[in-house]
């Protein structure tokens, strides 16, 4: 049985670092060159579900296009789309295809998407689909039937450093623990003083996090982000730092507050899990600038 | 009329946390269905005293979906409301959540709601029952998160909470947010830590035995 690399580099106590990709809206495969800028820089690579409620191409078969071509994904799978059948058959489906990591998340309702007329399944939630899926490794199905041959996979999910109230965000990422979550990727920090203080809270659950970094591309999306991303606040600083840069200086200032968040984290948490949101050719300088290569 | 039934005896007593209970009964529909009926008050009172509970009150309210009534009423026993104290309401969805919405006191359904057939048209307030068949109120503080979160989760918030409202509206209110509020408020926030099965959607369909008495009852006057 191939076991995850990522389980493996994070068992031994190293730093690892994710990155993601988004699948594109259509058969076309170009989006998988984002990936090529990535090899051998980056330990495993997230493939997003239907990101923002937006119909495209599946994070199953990408996941296993992302094998054929030598890289270690790891699945997002939410609860919006399936039911319980279907969450359960698509595990079994991306273990025999090779998958070994899950990140199962609850996801974003379809009215934020492109088909918001649909109807919302959240038959499962984040948690419960963490006990499925490590009652799967059991052997068993959720209602206890035996299975023909059981999966294993390394079960990922997600926790908000910068959710408020924190209190609720902890007791959530608990009952993850509980069910099965064995490593955290965080929402984007900006704030490695508050992100400090979160690690101190939840160091107590021994559980590998991953701080999520995401390049700033401006000012304004620096000022959406904090009007309109749950958990995310950025420095009023790297505002000012963004807005101030020539246009030709943006990727520059971009990488070198990314490169900052990065070392800063370090000494703090696992491994970074980098969102380039479209930017997957900066990757490799972040993490050089970073010291991470 | 809404239609609900007992939850079993082994829920009623799992949710209940309090030694010392107020049994609170309302005197409409609930009592037509015979959850709050003298009979079965007095069986569930008997099997809570046997397991330990203190009874201090067993109080009436003709309909628990008014609050102004539930407020009047429950205000001459104030005084009753101690430490390690809560409130096992036998009514719908509606009558539990509009008295959890009054009383800043751990609040337990004895039913679930089943069924809103034949409902005659009147709303009193801002609570909303989806006839889920498994009540959940006691473990949300009395605020429905069938009815209140818009992906209807019953394992505590999704990430896209943002300034206590929903991802999907800035003016709608989260309702996790609303039920952490008030566990912290009562100070039973420990309920949230617990796991929620996956929620049984055979129970959200009444069974045509069900949908034909409560339709003979409403339209045809006929014994129930």
């Amino acid at each position: 049985m191939e076991i995850s690399k990522l389980q493996k580099k994070l068992n031994e106590g190293k730093f690892v670092i994710t990155s993601e990709i988004g699948p594109g809206k259509g058969t076309n495969l170009e989006f998988l060159k984002e990936a090529d800028e990535l090899k051998d820089k980056v330990d495993a690579i997230n493939v997003t579900d239907l990101q923002s409620s937006v119909m495209r191409l599946g994070s199953l078969a990408t996941c296993h296009l992302l094998i054929e071509r030598g890289f270690e994904p790891i699945f997002q799978i939410t609860c919006r789309d399936r039911n319980r059948l279907a969450l359960q058959s698509d595990l079994l489906s991306a273990y025999v295809l090779g998958i070994r990591n899950v990140l199962c998340l609850t996801g974003d309702h379809p009215i934020l998407g492109d088909h918001p007329e649909s109807k919302p399944v959240f038959d499962l939630d984040s948690v419960s689909l963490l006990k499925v899926a490590s009652m799967l490794m059991e052997g068993k199905d959720m209602k206890g039937n035996q299975l023909d041959g059981s999966p294993h996979f390394f079960l990922g999910a997600v926790v908000s450093p910068g959710y408020e109230p924190l209190e609720l965000q902890i007791i959530k990422m608990e009952k993850k623990i509980e069910a099965g979550a064995k490593f955290f990727q965080t929402q984007a920090v900006y704030d490695l003083k508050k992100f400090e203080e979160f690690m101190k809270k939840v160091e107590k659950y021994k559980v590998p996090i991953l701080g999520g970094i995401v390049l700033l591309k401006s000012a304004g999306m620096a000022k959406y982000m904090n009007e309109n991303v749950a958990g995310v606040s950025v420095p009023d600083r790297y505002i000012e730092m963004m807005a101030k840069a020539k246009k030709e200086d943006r990727v520059k200032v971009s990488l070198q507050i990314g490169a900052e968040l990065i070392k800063g984290m370090k000494g703090m948490c696992q491994g970074v899990h980098i969102m380039p949101l479209g930017w997957d050719k900066y990757v490799p300088e972040l993490l050089s600038l970073s010291n991470l290569i | 009329m809404i239609y609900s039934e007992l939850k079993i005896f082994e829920e009623i007593l799992k949710i209940t946390k309090e030694e010392n209970l107020l049994l609170l009964a309302c005197n409409g529909c609930a009592e037509v269905c015979k959850v709050s009926d003298d009979k079965s008050i007095s069986e569930i009172e008997e099997k809570l005293k046997t397991n330990g509970k203190k009874i201090k009150r067993i109080i009436k309210i003709d309909f628990m979906c008014n609050k102004n009534l539930i407020v009047r009423k429950l205000s001459r026993f104030i005084n009753d409301f101690s430490d390690n104290f809560g409130i096992l309401v036998f009514s719908c969805g509606i009558g539990v959540q509009c008295v959890s919405n009054v009383i800043e006191k751990p609040i337990y359904p004895a039913t679930n709601t089943i069924y809103l057939g034949g409902f005659q048209g009147l709303w009193p307030g801002e609570e909303r029952c989806a006839e889920c068949g498994m009540c959940y109120l006691g473990i949300t503080g009395g605020i429905c998160p069938i009815t209140f979160c818009t992906k209807q989760l019953i394992n505590g918030p999704c990430g896209g909470t943002n300034n206590g409202k929903c991802e999907i509206d800035s003016e709608k209110d989260c309702g996790w947010a609303l039920i952490y509020e008030k566990l912290k408020r009562i100070e039973k926030l420990e309920i949230l830590k617990e796991y929620q099965e996956p929620r049984n959607y055979k129970l959200c369909e009444p069974t045509g035995k069900i949908r034909k008495k409560i339709f003979y009852d409403v339209d045809k006057n006929e014994e129930l």
